[in-house]
């Protein structure tokens, strides 16, 4: 990524979406716009002084929705290029109301809410198409119950808990534990802000709570106490719900027993009748991530067919299986049920014993299908090129990426579902086909 | 040419970088105590903390401490030197900075990872490492990369679908290739298949690529030849073809392996026997010739393969059996025919479309248990452990197809030593990375693709071609060759000639003066692994940036 943003041959044009394509093979104009940062590129150093002084907390969804970011921020942290920008439906001067400290903080003087869309226009011999995928939402099978229930993640969640910089500093603490001490900490909070109350109450009329309520349950004391005895009970409530939860918060202990199902969304005619590729071995690194992070790990891996297929990817799933305590089962999960402790109970049936199984797992990952990306039909129109019975781009075995125009080419998971070592490979031969294209002799037969 | 490495009477002025990579380093050791006890080390004029030092704001604070502090030293103290040395040197050349004054030292990887809730020795070993650093640092010397010009020819060996694609993408870029094809035809393997799961004849596809070749101006093609030696390095290689009676010097500037695979056939394995027990390239040859006539046919996968012997799974097996499977189907609609499998590997989206298709025209998937074996007896009948089923099972067949792997060439090892690049245990050639650089040999200058690498599909193999011809064209498009001045360099005063440097180097990049009676490196081909230097009993090689003085002071530092 640094390499392509520091490359002199490369004007990367991120944050952009191209609008409009003319002309044909060697000598395309697209015209691309530059979506408004409210930051100035050229004057942001990166350097972050605005995020941290932005007042407004948004959901992150690099984090997929488990961590905050401010209404003005970078992708993430080693994103190219760093220039920030403002979270319109977001940020506070954007929504009419008084701020603009991180204009005040930035001493690069790079913020500008003024600034607009641009529309630049390029003059381009090919153009390749890397518009990558869209993860499924799970949400859409109903019998997993994504969403219901919190031990339920996705495969990219998932990543996102193993990762060092995730949420969780990259320990499988479970979501419905997570939910249950941010519920603590809000309550602690209140108790505090409850008690504070309390004790004025108890210094204004000189007695404590305890010894007044009892009297005024008796009815000795007067009504002149109503509101202070409201009060004392709300905070009794609160406390005992607090000592409640902190008693159920001593019992948590990290995930250690996962379980992976394969194929959501994916080689299901409800959805997407292809195969994904590249889930199998995700699900499979994961695991054995999980088991590098703690050995106590146990990880069971449900599919129809473990497809480890690359070179050493079927070495690296009999390795699993043998160090990292990985067990694969030959099945397709039929519903996911709720059961004591937020663990979610796979319903499923065993083939190799012909049995139907009620099985408790700690956490339940999603191995959620690659569908084409959002807005492939738009692009599809711009580009005037062909889409396939799948909704990738069109191609043929002959001509592996070109699509059906001449001079626009496709790599990646644009042209199907592949993993790394096959994208990468396919760019590199698109990037042959657009040289091709533009290498001076073809240029000359397009004059 | 001004040399860049000229030395300049100045005073020592270093510049250390710390990173918190996040968490990753901050989270586990004290980057603060870190930073300020960097700046009591001697030389040390300039300190920073880093968020990200590998940020683009972390990289303009390198350059700005470069220029206002008049900084003739940099160490960052962060992550890997293998991901991150190239970008900090770099960006100090940027900045006026010769790149090799720039040192790096790891307290991520080697230090907070490893000692994660251990904040007090995390802390003061990266205290070492950045004094270790700081004191290397100032040993080292400014040197000048290294230059060498470029032939922009390529050789490609090899001349199946993968190889005629690279020469036939390369000379679309107007470059010259020399295609060298063992053979007496090209095509490869190809010529050898009935249809493509396309449904079109596989030698018609192959055949039009090749006749494409052979009329090109820009490819040489030698049939029924073969490499014989290769020598020289990486824009200005020397190889000698034998094609028949004639032998043929080329200078290439670049290499691409293509030899393909060969499909397995072991006689008695599962029963082979060459008549009812086949494999499924022997299958392609009866369907091919008009020769097929079984009525109930039973396809075993995995033959010879995810086994003990052969631990991987050559990926194109599932779709050749669902792919004849559905041929025999649709012109003998009441044939029966039945697969038996571990895995389907039937990945993406038109492969897994022909497994739903094949499942609707009845043909039927039984899964075995690799624990037992299918056995398949001489009167066709094949027993095996039905997975699902959970009991052993026993099916008749006229023909038995065993879906067996592609193998590696025997000649494969033969021309990697040609070369120099590596195989892995199962003879296949080794990429340089397997998820980012696939394409690539870690010897600059030589590709690979095709079931050279690891068995793929016809479309892979074209793919991975006209990728290769990308890989090429980024070298053969530049006038000149830049490198690394990391190398060995012999002393002519000191050398003995004993020659115990040329047996340790794996590139062959020393050679023996016999006027001089030394031992004299070729920096081009040198990598700067350091063999020779460590092997010298005389002390004349040396490694720059590593030599003994900067090592040494380095050690003394702890």
């Amino acid at each position: 990524m640094l390499d392509v943003g520091r490359h002199p041959n490369i004007e990367l044009l991120a944050y952009s979406e191209v609008e409009e394509v003319s002309g044909s093979a060697g000598c395309f104009t697209a015209k691309v716009r530059k979506k408004a940062r409210y930051v100035d590129a050229a004057k942001c150093t990166g350097c972050g002084a605005c995020a941290e002084v932005c007042p407004t907390a948004v959901t992150d969804l690099y984090n997929e929705g488990h961590s905050t970011r401010k209404a003005i921020y970078s992708w993430f942290a080693q994103g190219i290029p760093s220039t920030h920008a403002i979270d319109t439906d977001h940020c506070r001067v954007f929504n009419g109301k008084k701020c603009g400290v991180c204009a005040k903080k930035c001493e690069a003087e790079a913020i500008d809410f003024e600034q607009q869309d641009k529309v630049v226009e390029l003059e381009v011999g090919a153009i390749i198409a890397a518009n990558g995928y869209t993860i499924f939402d799970p949400v859409k099978i109903p019998e997993y119950r994504y969403r219901d229930l919190p031990n339920v993640i996705t495969a990219m969640e998932f990543e996102r808990f193993l990762s060092a910089s995730g949420p969780t500093d990259g320990h499988l603490d479970r979501p419905s534990d997570i939910i249950v001490k941010k519920e603590i900490a809000d309550l602690e909070k209140l108790e505090k802000r409850s008690s504070r109350v309390i004790t004025r109450l108890e210094e204004k009329h000189g007695a404590p709570s305890a010894e007044v309520a009892a009297k005024y349950d008796s009815g000795e004391v007067a009504d002149e106490h109503k509101d202070w005895m409201a009060k004392f009970e709300d905070y009794n409530k609160l406390t005992e719900k607090l000592s409640v939860l902190k008693e159920t918060a001593e019992t948590f202990t990290t995930a250690k027993n996962l379980a992976f199902i394969q194929c959501v969304g994916s080689r299901d005619l409800r959805f997407f009748p292809f195969c994904s590729g590249y889930c199998c071995m995700h699900s499979i690194k994961e695991a054995i991530i999980a088991h590098e992070h703690d050995n106590d790990t146990h990880s069971a891996i449900f599919g129809m067919d473990i497809r480890a297929v690359g070179k050493g990817f079927d070495e690296y799933k009999v390795r699993g299986g043998k160090n990292s305590n990985i067990s694969y089962k030959r099945s397709r999960v039929a519903e996911i049920v709720g059961g004591p402790n937020g663990n979610p109970v796979l319903v499923y049936e065993d083939t190799q014993k012909q049995k139907v199984v009620h099985e408790e797992f700690d956490l339940v990952i999603l191995a959620t299908a690659c569908g084409p990306s959002e807005g492939v039909k738009e692009l599809s129109e711009i580009l005037d090129i062909e889409i396939n019975q799948f909704g990738f781009f069109k191609t043929t075995p002959e001509n592996p990426v070109d699509t059906t125009r001449d001079g626009i080419f496709v790599c990646g998971c644009g042209h199907s579902p592949m993993d790394i070592p096959e994208s990468v490979a396919q760019a590199s031969s698109a990037a042959a086909r657009a040289v091709q294209t533009v290498t001076h002799e073809n240029l000359l037969q397009v004059s | 040419m001004k040399k860049k490495s000229e030395k300049k009477n100045e005073d020592l002025r270093v510049g250390v970088f710390i990173c918190d990579c996040g968490s990753n380093i901050a989270g586990h050791l004290d980057c603060p105590d870190v930073t300020e006890y960097a700046a009591t080390l001697p030389g040390v004029v300039y300190t920073k903390e880093n968020l990200y030092t590998c940020s683009e704001a972390g990289i303009l604070e390198i350059q700005d401490a470069i220029k206002k502090n008049n900084l003739n030293r940099v160490v960052v103290a962060s992550c890997s030197p293998r991901t991150h040395h190239p970008l900090f040197a770099s960006s100090c050349e940027q900045a006026g900075m010769n790149p090799y004054l720039f040192e790096m030292v790891n307290i991520r990887d080697q230090c907070s990872w490893v000692h994660m809730g251990q904040k007090d020795i995390a802390t003061s070993k990266a205290k070492d490492l950045v004094r270790m650093g700081v004191a290397k640092s100032i040993s080292l010397e400014p040197e000048d990369e290294i230059e060498s010009s470029v032939v922009r020819q390529t050789l490609v060996i090899g001349g199946g679908i993968a190889g005629l694609s690279v020469a036939e993408s390369l000379a679309g870029m107007g470059l010259e290739v020399n295609l060298v094809e063992k053979s007496g035809k090209l095509g490869g393997l190809m010529n050898n298949l009935h249809i493509l799961d396309s449904g079109r004849p596989a030698e018609e596809q192959v055949g039009e690529i090749a006749e494409k070749v052979l009329n090109s101006e820009n490819i040489t093609t030698y049939v029924g030849a073969e490499v014989k030696e290769i020598t020289g390095y990486i824009g200005n290689f020397r190889a000698t073809i034998q094609a028949g009676e004639e032998t043929v010097q080329k200078t290439i500037g670049s290499i691409v392996v293509a030899v393909g695979a060969v499909p397995l056939v072991e006689k008695g394995l599962l029963g082979h026997n060459g008549k009812n027990v086949i494999t499924q390239m022997e299958l392609e040859n009866q369907l091919k010739n008009g020769d097929f006539k079984a009525q109930k046919v039973v396809m075993i996968q995995c033959a010879g393969a995810r086994n003990e012997e052969r631990e991987y799974c050559s990926r194109v097996c599932c779709l050749t059996a669902v792919k004849n499977a559905m041929f025999i189907k649709s012109h003998n609609p009441l044939a029966d025919v039945k697969v038996l499998y571990r895995d389907m590997q039937m990945y993406g989206d038109v492969k897994e479309k022909m497994l739903w298709d094949a499942r609707g025209m009845g043909i039927s998937f039984e899964v075995y248990d690799p624990t037992k074996p299918p056995k398949v007896s001489d009167d066709g009948k094949v027993n095996f452990h039905h997975v699902t089923m959970g009991q052993d099972k026993e099916v008749d067949a006229d023909l038995v197809v065993l879906s067996t792997p592609l193998v590696a060439r025997e000649g494969s090892v033969k021309v990697a030593g040609l070369m120099r690049v590596p195989t892995d245990k199962n003879g296949f050639f080794l990429e340089a990375h397997a998820k980012l650089r696939p394409l690539d040999f870690a010897a600059d200058g030589i590709f690979v693709c095709g079931s050279a690498k690891y068995p793929v599909t016809s479309v892979e193999a074209r793919t991975q071609g006209i990728g290769v011809a990308a890989r090429v064209a980024s070298i053969l498009f530049k006038d000149k060759l830049i490198k690394s001045a990391i190398v060995a360099e012999i002393d002519e005063e000191s050398c003995v000639g004993c020659m115990g440097c040329m047996n340790v180097c794996p590139y062959e990049a020393i050679i023996f003066n016999r006027e001089k009676g030394v031992c004299e490196v070729q920096d081009i081909l040198c990598k700067g692994c350091g063999n020779c230097a460590s092997t010298c009993p005389s002390h004349s090689a040396l490694l720059r940036g590593y030599k003994p003085e900067q090592l040494l002071a380095q050690i003394r530092a702890i």
